[in-house]
């Protein structure tokens, strides 16, 4: 049910007027207040454009949900966010009023709050742990402590409260940085504040990694992004765009030739993973990486401006069920897709994604096929897609993951018309870098090995982020970063 | 950004830059390409071969057809105006070795990126015949450059009007019938040309390599575009390629993949011709 953000704010003025009455709140007030409902735009109205979708909490929405917070002695949310965000004392904040003292309070520990804010995922993280859903045996009663973080970070965004963080006098030392993602630009800011030269190589023509090219628009405002990254310019960073570390030049050039003292690559994960099945390089099968990139990046949803062209589609099926696939879902309907659907292996409960992505994605009229998978797709005399044969499957026992296996039904095989597939089942690491890098150790996935200290087998060169851990998240992403950065500082005192 | 230190128009569509672009210069090797955007803001990536490269100016030269609404773009500027992205080089090396007699085989546009190919081949020893192809002989390109490096160059039409009326692929057959058959055979073209060139050498067993340029974002690896089928396996052509085996391409597949946005391409570029009567929104800053 779709609540209006004037109708969200107004009922939140009323409880906080409510509970001014109180001299000071019990755990049982706490508890009586509601979880807060994050304001969206309307469902339906949203599918027609790129516009963000969540609005952010108002003022009075997210003092009240500041107050749900009971301020618990042992703080499990602190030991369950990656970067170790001081969260209980800057939603006291929140609730006290002082917004400005609550963005201080994270910044100390996250350099993206406004991204991570929208785009962590909370209820595997500090959300999960938070001990008001404990008590109420439900992760979504938690306090929603990533609405939170986004609501101090557009208060200070918005409010012109936007600071730049001091950087100490200049070391002479210089720090070569590869990629421009969340990794890559934790790295950069911890290594420049310590006084560090910093370049950072960026293959795209614009910085911001997967936070431009791969999460979309409606998901998190482009705007925010190239924000962030202004702020590492005016810490003094250099960004060098159109640069591919490994052709353009290579790492050990930087080295022994260009004169950096240390490397961190924070190249992600690029390579996209297809099915390997009859069919997928027909005329109307996409990576998740290259329809996002169209839209995203390329701007290929603005059709009448943007020259980069994206496909017309009618009916789509999307192949995956992670977060990725959700933005290759609502992306497709946005740029006009009459039917979307999302084919998944198991069921809804072991789907990757997050909750609040995959009940976005219903309300917007995305269909949810569980229980099924592809094992051809035939096109057209033309070469294009004209629809898929796929089995059903059922659950069996659990695998090593911990989630049931998903055990193919013999004879269940049906055809599916649809005009468009978007392959979203995951990445593997982009080789560019191995393979212009003599002595850099990779495992058996091409993930670069490196120790408990972000060090790789070279001297100075360090990696953190996807190309380390595999396709994760963001925060985890920004979480390495941190911990590399911490050693590399370490390493050129 | 690159600047624009030189510009030659080589035939009515078809045009020469040269780019100041020292590191490209310093790391390029013949096969590579590169990848270009005129409009900062929407406009599109577009990948274009290496042609030429000169190491001490720190430029590179690019060759290209006003086909799409970027080349005609780009066709708009000028000497000493900037190219808003360039970067590279892209894509693995040509693979450079004495093996005897080898045929470069050169179609239209596709004579441009061929020519550093085929000048490496002549420097590592080979004994050089080149086959150049076009419509007519005012699509004829780089012909002197050409000559000055081949053992044997020749010159088809497909009206005659310039050196043999003959499709690329009967001096072809010719050469592999001959009783000094080329040890290797590089083709690059139109996709169809290479298609059947790969088809002209097979019966021979003369190893045919093609130079494909497919739809591609980032050039990179990262979006998959640009994928083809070689010899049943997926390969990428900005990073396994763009050079194959041209026995093993499917080529019906490409050429099928090639036309994935010929709807939206078409649309846009006759609005562009309409628009363009009245005002000049090719280039940006008029």
């Amino acid at each position: 049910m779709h609540h209006s953000p004037e109708k969200l704010s107004q009922s939140a003025k009323s409880k906080l007027a409510e509970l001014a009455e109180k001299e000071k709140l019990t755990t049982r007030d706490r508890k009586g207040i509601e979880r807060q409902e994050m304001p969206a735009q309307d469902p339906i109205e949203r599918g027609q454009n790129m516009c963000e979708v969540a609005l952010g909490l108002s003022p009075e929405q997210a003092k009240l949900e500041a107050l749900r917070c009971i301020q618990c002695k042992n703080e499990p949310c602190v030991a369950g966010c990656p970067v170790g965000i001081d969260i209980p004392g800057f939603i006291l904040q929140i609730a006290e009023n002082d917004f400005k003292g609550a963005i201080d309070t994270i910044k100390k520990s996250s350099l993206l709050p406004a991204v991570c804010g929208r785009v962590c995922p909370q209820e595997e993280q500090c959300q999960e742990v938070c001990t008001v859903g404990r008590m109420q045996k439900d992760v979504e009663k938690s306090v929603s402590i990533g609405r939170l973080e986004r609501f101090a970070a557009d208060w200070e965004r918005e409010n012109g409260a936007l600071e730049i963080p001091e950087v100490k006098p200049e070391t002479g030392k210089k720090v070569a940085i590869i990629g421009s993602g969340p990794a890559s630009v934790t790295v950069a800011a911890d290594i420049r504040r310590e006084g560090h030269a910093v370049t950072i190589f960026e293959a795209f023509h614009r910085p911001g990694g997967v936070l431009l090219y791969g999460i979309p628009e409606f998901r998190l405002p482009k705007g925010i992004v190239d924000l962030e990254i202004d702020t590492l310019r005016k810490m003094g960073v250099e960004i060098k765009t159109d640069f591919v570390v490994g052709r353009t030049r290579k790492l050990m050039d930087l080295m022994r030739e260009d004169g950096f003292d240390a490397v961190f690559i924070g190249t992600g994960a690029g390579l996209p993973k297809f099915m390997n099945i009859d069919g997928e390089n027909l005329v109307g099968v996409f990576s998740a990486n290259e329809y996002l990139t169209r839209s995203n990046l390329m701007k290929a949803y603005e059709k009448e401006q943007a020259d980069t062209p994206i496909y017309d589609s009618r009916k789509v099926a999307i192949l995956g069920g992670g977060n990725v696939a959700m933005d290759a879902a609502r992306t497709a309907l946005r740029i006009g897709a009459e039917e979307v659907h999302v084919v998944y292996r198991r069921t809804e409960s072991e789907m990757p994604a997050r909750l609040e992505e995959v009940e976005h994605a219903k309300e917007e009229g995305i269909i949810f096929d569980f229980l099924c998978s592809p094992t051809k797709i035939h096109g057209d005399e033309f070469g294009r897609v004209k629809s898929m044969e796929l089995l059903r499957y059922e659950l069996g026992e659990p695998d090593d993951s911990g989630r049931c296996r998903p055990v193919a039904i013999e004879g269940s095989e049906y055809e599916m018309d649809v005009d468009t597939v978007i392959v979203a089942i995951g990445n593997g690491s982009n080789p560019l870098i191995r393979q212009t890098t003599d002595g850099l150790e990779v495992n058996k996935w091409g993930n670069i090995v490196v120790d408990e200290n972000s060090r790789t087998s070279i001297e100075g060169v360090y990696a953190g982020g996807d190309i380390v851990l595999g396709a994760a998240t963001v925060i985890l992403a920004m979480g390495e970063g941190r911990r590399a950065a911490a050693a590399m500082n370490e390493y050129l005192s | 950004m690159a600047r624009i230190i030189h510009k030659t128009q080589l035939s009515e569509d078809v045009f020469r830059m040269r780019l100041e672009a020292p590191l490209i210069a310093k790391e390029r090797r013949a096969g590579q390409f590169i990848i270009l955007q005129v409009n900062d803001n929407f406009g599109e990536r577009i990948p274009l071969t290496i042609a030429n490269a000169d190491k001490e100016e720190g430029s590179i030269t690019i060759i290209f057809q006003r086909v799409g609404k970027t080349t005609k773009e780009l066709a708009e500027l000028e000497e000493e105006d900037e190219i808003p992205h360039l970067v590279g080089p892209l894509g693995l090396p040509t693979h450079i070795e004495k093996l005897g007699r080898v045929t470069v085989v050169g179609g239209g546009i596709g004579v441009a990126p061929s020519y550093p190919i085929a000048e490496a081949m002549k420097a590592a020893g080979n004994h050089l015949t080149v086959i150049m192809g076009a419509r007519n002989k005012d699509l004829v390109i780089m012909e002197e450059e050409m000559s000055s490096i081949a053992d044997e160059l020749i010159v088809c039409t497909d009206d005659g009007s310039a050196g043999r009326k003959a499709l690329v692929t009967e001096p072809l057959k010719e050469l592999c019938e001959s009783d000094t058959p080329p040890d290797m055979v590089i083709a690059i073209g139109p996709p169809i040309m290479m298609k059947f060139c790969a088809k002209t050498t097979e019966p021979y067993e003369v190893p045919t390599v093609v130079s494909l340029n497919t739809i591609m974002v980032d050039g990179t690896g990262m979006c998959g575009g640009c994928r083809v089928n070689v010899g049943g396996e997926v390969k990428f052509v900005c990073v396994d390629g763009p050079e194959f085996d041209g026995h093993q391409v499917d080529f019906d597949n490409m050429m099928n993949r090639l036309k994935s946005y010929q709807t939206q391409e078409k649309a846009k570029t006759c609005k562009l011709e309409k628009v363009g009567k009245t005002t000049n929104l090719a280039n940006p800053r008029e």
